[in-house]
Parts: C-alpha cells; sequence; structure tokens
C-alpha cells in the first residue's frame, strides 16, 4: 500500500537557517504519527511544507501520492489541519463557522447538512449550535475545531498541538475522537509535549535541530536504554547534588525534572546504592529506579547523537 | 471551476458580512461617520472670507475720502469695528485683533484727486492668517478699482473703454461647500474603507485564522474578492449618506448622472479597498494596521489631491507625487459630474489612470499577501 506521507531527504532553509536537516520518514495510512521536539526543533516547518504552505529547500514530500511541491492545491484539498490556536471566528456561531469551513472546501447543499451534523455530534455541542463560539467551553471549542477541519473528510490530518491548554478531561475525549479517525483509515499526523499522549501514538518521531534524532514507537525508543536504567533523585539542594552528579565517571547524564534530578548510568554494577553512598551525609535524598520518561529518551537521544 | 470559485467568493462575502453585522459599532462608524464628517468639515473648511475686521482712519474728511471709506463698508466684505478722524494707534489695534484691516486716508487726500493727481490711500493688513489677508487684498484693490473707474467717466464724461463684467458659473455664490462636497466624499471614502479592510485582514492575522484559510484550497484573488465586497457595498451606501447628508446641509445636488457618479465611485472605491489590503500586509497587530491606515489614506487625500490646495500652485516634486494619488483623479471627475452635470466621458484621463492605479495596487496586495504566506 502507498503511504500516506512520505518524506525523502527533505531540507528546508530560511535563508543561511536551516530548520529542517535532511529528514526522511514514511507514515503509513491509518496510522497515528507523533512528532516530538522542543519549540524551534523544525516540527512546524516540516507540518507547513507537508500542507502545502512552504515549498521544500530541497529533497521530496508526498501525500498520498501527490507531491507537495508540485501541487500544493491538491494537497490542501485533500488534508486537514488544525493548530493549537484553534482557528475558529469567535464572533461567529459554531453552525457559521462550519458554513464557512465546509464552503471554503466546496461543500454545499445536502452533504454540507450532514457533514456539519456530523461536526456538531462528535463536537458534542448539540444544543449550542447557535451560541457565539467565544462564550463555548475552550474543550468543546477544541473540538470544534477538529471537526471544522475534518469537515470535508481528509484522509490524512495534521494536529500541530492540538490538545495545548485544555483540561485533562477534554484531552481524552479529543484523543478518543482521534483514535477514531485512525480505525476508520485516516492518517493522523500529530506533534504534543505529553507522555500520555506520546502512549497512543502508533510510531513516534523525535525532532531536534532540524534533524530526526529517533524513530519508532515508544517501547522502541525505550530500547536506547537497553543497558541503562534511569534513577530519580528527590533533594533539596538540586544544584550541588546535580553537580556532584555530574562529577561522576560512571554517570552518562543528569537533568532536572522538576523539582528532582533524573540521572542516566549504565544498568551493571547497579548505581542505586552508589548514588545512596555518595549523596550520604551531604543532603537528605530520595533515590528510586524510574521508567525512562519521553523527556528521558529525547534527552538521551540528544547526548547520543552528539557524540556520533 | 469557474463556479466553484464565485461559490467561495461568496463563502468568504457571506462569513465577513457576518462580521460586520456582530460589530454594530463599527458598522456605525463606517455608515455614519461619513456623514457626520461632512457635516463638520463642510461648516469647518469654510474658505470663504466675509466680515473682515476693518478700522478707517480718515484724516482728511473730504467728500473723496467718505466715498471711498463708504465704498468698503458698504461693500458686504468689510465690517467697520473702528472709525476715527484723528489718527488711531494702528499697531494697538491690530494688536489686540481688533482690525484685520485699516484704511488710513491722508490729509489732503480729496485735494489730490479733485486736481486730477494721483493720491494715495494705505491699507494695513495683518498677515497673521495669509489667507484672509490676501482675499481682503483684492476685495480692496477691486474696490479702489472701481472708484478709479468712477473718477475716471466723470472726468472724461463717458463710460471706461474696458469694463470687465465677471460670472461665476457652476458655483455661483462661490460657497466653498459645494466645492469641498466632492473632495470630503473623495477624502472619507479613502479612510473609511483603507482602514476597514485593513483591519478586517490584520483581525485574522491576530487571530489566526488567516493561517486556516491559507490552508484551504482558496485562492488570494477569492479571498480579496470575498473580504472586499461587503466593504465595497458599504462605503457605496456612506457614499449616498454623504449625497443626502449634502443635499440637506448645504443644498449641493448633483447635477450630473447618479449612475455615471456611482460607476466613478466604485472604482475609485475598489482602489481604496486593494490600498486597505496592501496595509494589511505591512502590520502585524490592528493598531499598526490603523495608524498606517489612516497616515496613508487621509494625508494624500488631503494634502495632494486638489482638496484643499490646489496642485499646481504646491512645488514641483510634490506635483509629481499627487499622480500616485487616486484622490486627484476621483476628485476631477466627481466635482464634474456633482456641479458641473459633465459626463463621465468627458473624463477618460482620470479614470484611465484611477484604473492603473487600482489594478496596481490590487496586484502589490495579492503579491504581498502570497508572500505573507510563504
Amino acid at each position: 500500500m502507498e503511504p500516506a506521507v512520505r518524506v525523502d531527504d527533505l531540507t528546508k532553509r530560511f535563508g543561511s537557517f536551516v530548520a529542517v536537516d535532511r529528514v526522511s520518514f514514511r507514515v503509513e495510512p491509518g496510522e497515528i504519527f507523533g512528532f516530538l521536539g522542543s519549540n524551534g526543533a523544525g516540527k512546524t516547518t516540516t507540518i507547513r511544507v507537508l500542507c502545502g504552505l512552504l515549498p521544500p529547500t530541497s529533497g521530496a514530500a508526498e501525500v498520498l501520492g501527490i507531491d507537495v511541491a508540485k501541487d500544493p492545491d491538491a494537497v490542501k484539498r485533500r488534508i486537514g489541519y488544525m493548530s493549537q490556536r484553534f482557528s475558529l471566528y469567535e464572533d461567529l456561531t459554531p453552525l457559521e463557522n462550519l458554513t464557512f469551513y465546509g464552503g471554503v472546501y466546496g461543500l454545499e447543499g445536502a452533504e454540507l447538512a450532514w457533514r456539519r451534523e456530523w461536526a456538531v455530534e462528535t463536537a458534542g455541542l448539540a444544543g449550542r449550535e447557535r451560541v457565539l463560539t467565544r462564550e463555548l467551553p475552550g474543550g468543546i471549542r477544541q473540538r470544534l475545531a477538529l471537526a471544522s477541519a475534518l469537515l470535508h473528510a481528509p484522509r490524512v490530518v495534521f494536529l500541530d498541538e492540538p490538545t495545548g491548554g485544555v483540561d485533562p478531561l477534554s484531552r481524552r475525549r479529543f484523543w478518543s475522537i482521534i483514535e477514531d479517525l485512525s480505525s476508520s483509515g485516516v492518517t493522523v499526523f500529530v506533534t504534543t509535549h505529553y507522555m500520555d499522549e506520546a502512549e497512543r501514538c502508533g510510531r513516534l518521531a523525535l525532532m531536534h535541530a532540524g534533524k530526526l534524532l529517533a524513530l519508532g514507537s515508544l517501547s522502541e525508543l525505550r530500547s536506547v536504554f537497553e543497558d541503562r536504567l534511569v534513577l530519580e533523585v528527590r533533594t533539596e539542594a538540586l544544584q550541588e547534588t546535580l553537580a556532584i552528579l555530574e562529577s561522576q565517571d560512571w554517570v552518562d547524564d543528569v537533568s532536572v525534572f522538576g523539582s528532582a534530578l533524573h540521572v542516566i548510568a549504565a544498568a551493571k554494577p547497579d548505581p542505586l546504592p552508589r548514588v545512596e553512598a555518595l549523596l550520604r551525609g551531604f543532603a537528605p535524598s530520595r533515590v528510586r529506579r524510574v521508567l525512562p520518561s519521553l523527556e528521558d529518551v529525547f534527552i538521551h537521544s540528544i547526548e547520543k547523537n552528539r557524540g556520533a | 471551476m469557474a463556479l466553484e470559485s464565485l461559490s467561495r467568493i461568496v463563502t468568504v462575502a457571506g462569513k465577513e458580512s457576518r462580521h460586520i453585522r456582530r460589530d454594530p459599532l463599527s458598522l456605525a462608524m463606517l455608515l455614519g461617520v461619513p456623514g457626520m464628517m461632512v457635516v463638520l468639515y463642510g461648516f469647518a473648511l469654510n474658505f470663504d472670507v466675509k466680515n473682515i475686521a476693518l478700522a478707517i482712519s480718515d484724516r482728511d474728511q473730504s467728500e473723496a475720502s467718505r466715498s471711498i471709506a463708504a465704498s468698503f463698508t458698504h461693500s458686504g466684505y468689510f465690517v467697520l469695528k473702528r472709525f476715527s478722524a484723528a489718527s488711531l494707534d494702528l499697531e494697538a489695534l491690530m494688536k489686540r485683533r481688533e482690525a484685520t484691516a485699516i484704511l488710513v486716508v491722508p490729509e489732503g487726500f480729496g485735494e489730490t484727486v479733485a486736481a486730477g493727481r494721483r493720491a494715495e490711500l494705505q491699507l494695513l493688513l495683518d498677515g497673521s492668517n495669509s489667507n484672509t489677508a490676501t482675499t481682503a487684498l483684492n476685495y480692496a484693490s477691486a474696490l479702489v478699482g472701481d472708484a478709479n473707474e468712477r473718477l475716471l467717466a466723470r472726468r472724461a464724461e463717458r463710460a471706461p473703454p474696458i469694463q470687465l463684467r465677471p460670472r461665476v458659473w457652476y458655483n455661483p455664490e462661490l460657497e466653498s461647500s459645494h466645492f469641498l462636497v466632492p473632495g470630503l466624499m473623495g477624502f472619507i471614502l479613502m479612510i473609511t474603507s483603507v482602514v476597514a479592510t485593513a483591519l478586517s485582514v490584520v483581525r485574522e492575522k491576530e487571530r489566526g485564522t488567516m493561517e486556516q484559510i491559507r490552508l484551504a484550497p482558496l485562492r488570494m484573488g477569492e479571498l480579496i474578492a470575498g473580504k472586499t465586497l461587503p466593504y465595497l457595498f458599504l462605503s457605496l451606501v456612506a457614499s449616498a449618506i454623504i449625497l443626502v447628508v449634502a443635499r440637506a446641509v448645504f443644498g449641493v445636488s448633483v447635477r450630473g448622472s447618479y449612475t455615471e457618479l456611482f460607476a466613478a465611485t466604485t472604482l475609485y472605491l475598489t482602489g481604496a479597498l486593494g490600498w486597505g489590503l496592501f496595509v494589511s500586509t505591512l502590520a502585524t497587530t490592528q493598531q499598526q494596521a490603523f495608524q498606517i491606515a489612516m497616515l496613508s489614506s487621509m494625508l494624500p487625500a488631503v494634502l495632494l489631491s486638489g482638496f484643499v490646495f490646489p496642485i499646481r500652485s504646491m512645488p514641483v516634486l510634490m506635483q509629481y507625487v499627487s499622480y500616485a494619488v487616486p484622490a486627484r483623479y476621483y476628485l476631477v471627475v466627481s466635482r464634474g459630474i456633482i456641479l458641473k452635470g459633465s459626463s463621465i466621458t468627458l473624463y477618460p484621463r482620470e479614470l484611465l489612470l484611477l484604473l492603473a492605479y487600482t489594478v496596481v495596487v490590487l496586484t502589490l496586495a495579492t503579491v504581498g499577501l502570497r508572500r505573507k504566506a510563504s
């Protein structure tokens, strides 16, 4: 089967700045493909190229078999897009918003009416179709934005941090829509910062400084830790502890995670008693072994890449 | 394909109209402000100089001096504020702004005239308002010219060989409000349409909806047409309001064809809306857009269009700059149609240049908006 998205050696430069640096990957139809990386890593630029908004500097990008550089309009007609700033007109009602977005995609008559009904149901706003959009709760607004982006039944959907600033319950409802889409064969391309969202993705791509660092399912990505483990250190003296741990040659990496430290070290010999022994008498601290988080994977991938 | 395109334009125009309806304040501004501005400017921008404060110092007290003084006071242009047979403190009078013009008739004036020799009169003018001073000087010269004619006629006992009989056409009362209405129309429509379109586009940029629109299969031309159509319609309604107000308040009626006037106005407005779109490509916030739109539409339309200052009396460089000001061409056409009752066919050059401006501006706007997209 033809991949939904095919990216080969894609590079996008703005002047001398390389936003996307020779990135290649494929996304299969119906896949939920997660795109991870810090701000400025090149995620949004990649999405904008795939949506036909920016021409690639070099390399190839195809969506549903269409070359985005050659026929961006054909790509635009077949995809859906939604960003963190859910792009609804707040001074219009949900129905007016849906009519507008349906109209620009060429929906009319019975088809428009039927898709609008679907969108109202999906967003869960029955009974509030004629309220001004600005008066709707954030969660409903966000689902309405997703429904507007899906109105023309696209086969591929790009979601750029779609759940930023929304409560966890709404996020869960949002993701159940995404999973329904995926099981009906729609390809979902999503960027996120959240671990629970990454876990729902079939595969994940890690981007950093324009480069693709790692690609695979979450468990595959975690396998970079096969001979290492991650320890969480909770302490009052964060900075001093960080300095001490960093100076140890058997410690691979130390990073700050909120109010705790994550220490990455070789699994053998067991580093837990060594860390405890090191910090004993220095500062009261609690050390325990944790599963590598997305951030651990991410930081470790960056470190590994730097070494290579 | 063309039908799909039309339906997308209608979709955008429908959405834009809803925005306007949801925002009654802006709607009131678009429709109410033009009529109000016509009234305000029509009264405030009055260039007619009447009732100039006059002081007369008649040191001669002869028949001839009384006659010349009477011709000033009965002219209707001057109002006599002070009269003295002796000498007046001229400087003090002018400093206290009691008199704008002071006529001094020297001793022996009557005798000199009677003797057939050249007699002198002194006229002092407050030049701090050069416009008024110039007008007063013109009136005074005309009055003295009349007096000379009468004296010569009496002496020779026949009429002077050449007599000028001026008649003013199109605006016989020389009311500046008549002259101003077409100019005001051009000026006000320019501001409201440029500001309204610039804001409507920048608002979408601020909200992030512009990005969503660009991701839709919507051509830039379709977006622009859909966005400008509702504002074009509103601006035409505003033009009608201006005409109604001008007629009710200043008695200015359109002598030519309304159809032709609205045709010319539509062309002019399309250019103005295009400029508004272009401004939107320069600004990132609504505040910025408002400022650029105001400055770039108001200043040229007031200063360089011939609305207030005749283009011929501008410095040469400014005259060249004024070629890029669409209000300049619209003014010629609208003055012709409104005041003279001329046919639109008399102004092919102006209409062609307006069309050229419109095409250039809309192209710039399209290119600018497209470049913003990538």
